[in-house]
């Protein structure tokens, strides 16, 4: 194999399995270590200044990095990531000094930004501080989208979604709340220097097809808009006997939104089957916690009538098969249809992207699927000074990927708006550093403690049922706090190899507790991967490879399961291992002019 | 400040026939320098049992004093252990070796240990053909005490203070071969191919079995100068012959040129296969094996392998012609037959 090159920022940035599956590339490790460090205000500024929103994500993030924590790989749980940087959130001290101001002085550059959720929110936050004037549209009467829509209160409360946007809007951004825009081409007339849209995925799926769907408009309704409404203190009140239709987040948000406002009687209705539910393992299990049945591979059939009112739903029993390519089917089982009774149905099986206020004249082109056409890399349109981000950009996904695309899509206005070419991308910032203080000591906490992942306490269910604004999970306390911190393995502390100074004694063979180290003849990685010391199966994770050696075999790791305990390093007589600490940061937008 | 190492393990470990993985063969974490050569030998006497499927406590791990004996502290947790006096371990040895019989005997000792205080141990033990795998960790020098030369360190052999040795070095292979030794093979801590079947080899032979292996001491005698130097040693070795060991009731794959290959059976029915042959060389033959143990010394050449092997020469056990129950497990009723019994003896004599 070609020896590894770990010049190349992407080879050690991998290894940081948490970061990198994180869109934003958040240091996962960082932070942690500095929330063990009891530095907690500074831990929330490394979040911040990579993810925008740590309070609001610490809660309702989808957590794309702890599938990803190596930890998961050794044991049965990855460390509790997540609820860690809530941790940092919710124990900073004052953080407004940090916070970069606009300066006085404008760059003369205005930006409008059409709608006020998480990616839009992110462009802001990145062009202010360079002196762009931007203003900010959104029909709601605050800032934070469907961050403050559709995460209900007992996910995330106000006070904290209203620090973090604050932090945004102090920046002097001119806001027109509650103000709907219906017409690009007004926007477009304001001769601004870029156009950023973040106006997500408004439209929630219903069910129009189903029989008498148009006859019980007053019993059903579409899973955002309901939450939206209860969000904003329209809708305070719901049925008995309430049916929540779809599997993913949103319906776990409705079904347990339900329970708080008089639901007695709730339960889940999925299409699919229960392993596949698009919904996170732990939104299920809260449902599940507070007495919401589901029933899977129910699909809705038709509404019920008595007397002029709904009575129910029918639904088919179908049951999941697959074909040769994995493909899924939903098949009738042939049993007879359920019935469910309702006094009122929430629909949740999906939302839609809707730009019906973009005219299709002016030179923004969509795709079949009614998505602007982008380029994925710099967001930017069709029309050149029209950008995208978030779900209004690639559909319905997530709020830290929201934030990620609004990073790019800022990097992207701050190109344009200089006259920059906006392809030319800025390298990430990176850093390596020695961590060695003396015999058996580094810099961080090498031991691996054996802890399994602490969970993360509630509020009583009784009265968190009566209250939708009383928030469920109650956070770690410090000292849980720091002991699930030091469950995390450091991934980000790298074993550096020397080939020059390997004398090839094998003691780092011998002492790697997960035997990840093998000197062997080289070959072709798919060979080398059958004969090295324990079994290199997991093929997402690279082999680094050294030089040749004296003695005319290679040093190869394998990078899957090591625990970044150091071992290695202590155990070499010639530090030609050595462990250094990788720091990984995707550039913001600004760098080029400083550069 | 830690040095501990995590209880963690490769989620896809192996585990041998006997539902063993190489974790259940560890021992402590090591406290030898970092790069010690006598940690590559505990790496490969874990890999050698862990590979034989052998339960951990059927065998005695014992060592006499020095770097080397600390090491059995770092393999075979599992197993039965004693840290004897200084170059004693040999009688001691002995002694559990008589005793019982059924145990697998493994002696950890060292160049001080046995060429210079246990030296007269060493060579009766040998001549007793005492079953035991005898590992002689071979750095040339004292290393618990700092690095003075020892009784194995060559002529001219610069040590770290830059004082070349003047005194004649006893090559330990060689008075293994001239006390009768029946199994004798020099190693190398760095080449753990070689070393591992070495060590299962030398496991399954019914008698004593020395493996002098050349083991580095990264710290006093790893300088430019030095006979025992990671270096130095790669750049002077040579193998009698390549080998692959071959446990019972496996099948022999791999073939070799006619001629150019010795399969040597093992008691236990294991095999060595031993292949590319050096020259003026025989497995079996005493006086061939001490010559080219001879010429090698006077090359300057670091010969490994196994250099000398006799599968037939009576053990300890069978020249005492000793019962085959062990002897601790013999009940009074066996060792105290009676009056009755001793009558009859008595009668006999008469």
């Amino acid at each position: 194999m070609k020896a590894t090159d770990i010049k190349d920022p992407e080879y050690f940035h991998k290894v940081v399995d948490c970061q990198y599956a994180c869109p934003a590339h958040t240091p996962v490790p960082e932070y942690i270590r500095l929330i063990a460090a009891e530095k907690y205000t500074e831990a929330y500024m490394v979040n911040w200044e990579s993810n925008v929103f740590p309070g609001v994500l610490g809660r309702t993030c989808d957590r794309p990095c702890e599938p990803a924590c190596r930890r998961g790989r050794i044991e049965d749980e990855p460390v509790a990531i997540c609820r860690l940087k809530r941790v940092a959130a919710d124990n900073k001290g004052d953080v407004s000094a940090f916070i970069p101001k606009a300066p006085a002085q404008k760059n003369g550059k205005r930006v409008a930004l059409i709608g006020g959720g998480p990616a839009s929110l992110t462009v802001a936050r990145d062009l202010a501080p360079l002196g762009y004037e931007i203003d900010l549209y959104d029909e709601q009467e605050m800032g934070g989208g469907m961050m403050r829509s559709q995460i209900p209160a007992f996910r995330l409360p106000e006070a904290v979604l209203n620090q973090e946007v604050g932090f945004i809007l102090g920046m002097g951004i001119t806001t027109h709340f509650k103000t709907y825009v219906s017409s690009m081409k007004t926007v477009l007339d304001k001769n601004y220097d870029a156009i950023f849209v973040g106006t997500g995925a408004p439209k929630g799926r219903d069910l129009s097809e189903l029989e008498h769907r148009a006859a019980v408009n007053t019993q059903v309704h579409v899973g955002i808009q309901w939450l939206a409404s209860v969000a904003f203190g329209h809708t305070t009140k719901i049925g008995k006997k309430v049916l929540v239709l779809g599997g993913g987040n949103t319906a776990m948000d409705c079904c347990r939104t339900a329970r708080r406002l008089g639901g007695e009687d709730v339960k889940v209705v999925v299409r699919s089957p229960f392993s596949e539910m698009k919904a996170s393992p732990w939104e299920i299990e809260d449902a599940q916690h507070e007495d919401i049945p589901f029933y899977n591979c129910h699909v809705p059939k038709s509404f019920v009538l008595e007397n002029g009112r709904m009575k129910g739903m029918t639904f088919e029993i179908v049951s999941a098969v697959y074909d040769e390519h994995g493909r899924r089917s939903l098949k009738p089982t042939g049993e007879p249809d359920v019935f469910f009774e309702a006094d009122d149905v929430l629909v949740a099986v999906g939302q839609e992207n809707s730009f019906p206020w973009i005219e299709r004249d002016l030179g923004i082109e969509f795709d079949k699927w009614e998505l602007p056409i982008l380029n994925k890399t710099t967001f930017q349109s069709t029309l050149p000074n029209v950008f995208f981000g978030g779900d209004a950009a690639m559909g319905p996904k997530n709020v830290i990927t929201a934030v990620a695309q609004g990073h790019q899509a800022a990097i992207s206005i701050d190109l344009f708006c200089v006259g920059a070419e906006v392809h030319q991308r800025p390298a990430p910032f990176t850093n390596l550093i020695h961590q060695k203080m003396g015999i058996h000591e580094w810099m961080y906490d090498s031991a691996v403690v054996d802890d399994e992942r602490y969970k993360v306490p509630h509020a009583d269910k009784k009265v968190a049922l009566k209250d939708r604004k009383l928030e469920v999970e109650l956070g770690f306390n410090l000292p849980v706090a720091f002991k699930e911190a030091q469950r995390c393995l450091n991934c980000d502390i790298q074993t550096v190899f020397t080939d020059s100074r390997c004398i090839e004694c094998d003691a780092c063979v011998d002492v790697c507790p997960t035997s990840c180290i093998t000197f062997t003849e080289d070959g072709p990685e798919d060979e080398l991967r059958t004969r090295l010391t324990a079994p290199a199966n997991e093929l997402s994770q690279d082999l680094y490879v050294s030089g040749i050696l004296p003695t005319k075999r290679v040093m190869i790791k394998d990078e899957n399961v090591c625990l970044h305990c150091g071992l290695c390093a202590e155990r070499c007589p010639t530090a030609a291992w050595d462990m250094q600490k990788y720091l990984y940061n995707v550039t913001k937008a600004g760098a080029f002019k400083h550069a | 400040m830690s040095f501990i190492r995590p209880t963690f393990r490769h989620p896809d470990l192996p585990t041998n026939k006997i539902g063993y993985s190489r974790q259940d063969y560890e021992g402590a974490l090591s406290t030898l320098c970092a790069g010690c050569g006598h940690d590559s030998v505990s790496g490969a006497i874990i890999q050698a049992c862990f590979d034989m499927a052998i339960e951990p406590h059927r065998v005695a791990k014992l060592s006499g004093i020095g770097c080397s004996s600390k090491t059995p502290a770092y393999f075979l947790n599992n197993s039965h252990g004693f840290n004897s006096v200084h170059g004693r371990m040999p009688s001691v040895a002995t002694g559990a070796n008589l005793a019982n019989r059924d145990l697998m005997y493994l002696g950890i000792s060292g160049d001080g240990d046995s060429a210079s205080i246990g030296m007269g141990q060493f060579v009766h033990a040998i001549r007793r053909n005492l079953n035991i795998t005898y590992i002689l960790m071979n750095n040339g020098c004292y290393g618990l005490t700092k690095g003075q030369d020892s009784a194995t360190a060559d002529v001219g052999s610069v040590n770290k203070s830059g004082h070349a040795n003047q005194f004649s070095a006893i090559d330990m292979a060689g008075l293994a071969l001239e006390m009768g030794a029946t199994f004798v093979a020099r190693s190398f801590s760095g080449d753990k191919h070689q070393l591992i079947p070495l060590i299962k080899a030398a496991m399954s032979h019914p008698g004593f079995a020395l493996i002098d292996v050349v083991s580095p001491c990264v710290t006093f005698n790893n300088n430019p100068g030095s006979t025992k130097s990671y270096d130095y040693t790669r750049d002077h070795i040579e193998t009698t012959a390549a080998m692959d060991y071959v446990p019972y009731q496996s099948e022999i794959t791999a073939a070799y040129d006619e001629g150019n290959s010795v399969d040597v059976a093992l008691h236990d029915g294991s095999f060595i296969q031993l292949h590319k042959l050096s020259p003026n060389w025989n497995p079996f033959d005493r006086h061939l094996a001490m010559n080219r143990v001879f010429e090698a010394k006077v090359k300057g050449e670091v010969l490994t392998g196994l250099i000398f092997i006799d599968q037939n020469h009576p053990d300890l056990h069978a020249m005492l012609d000793t019962v085959a129950t062990p002897l601790n497990q013999l009940e009074q009723r066996n060792l105290v037959p009676g009056a009755g019994v001793l009558e009859g003896i008595n009668a006999g004599w008469r």
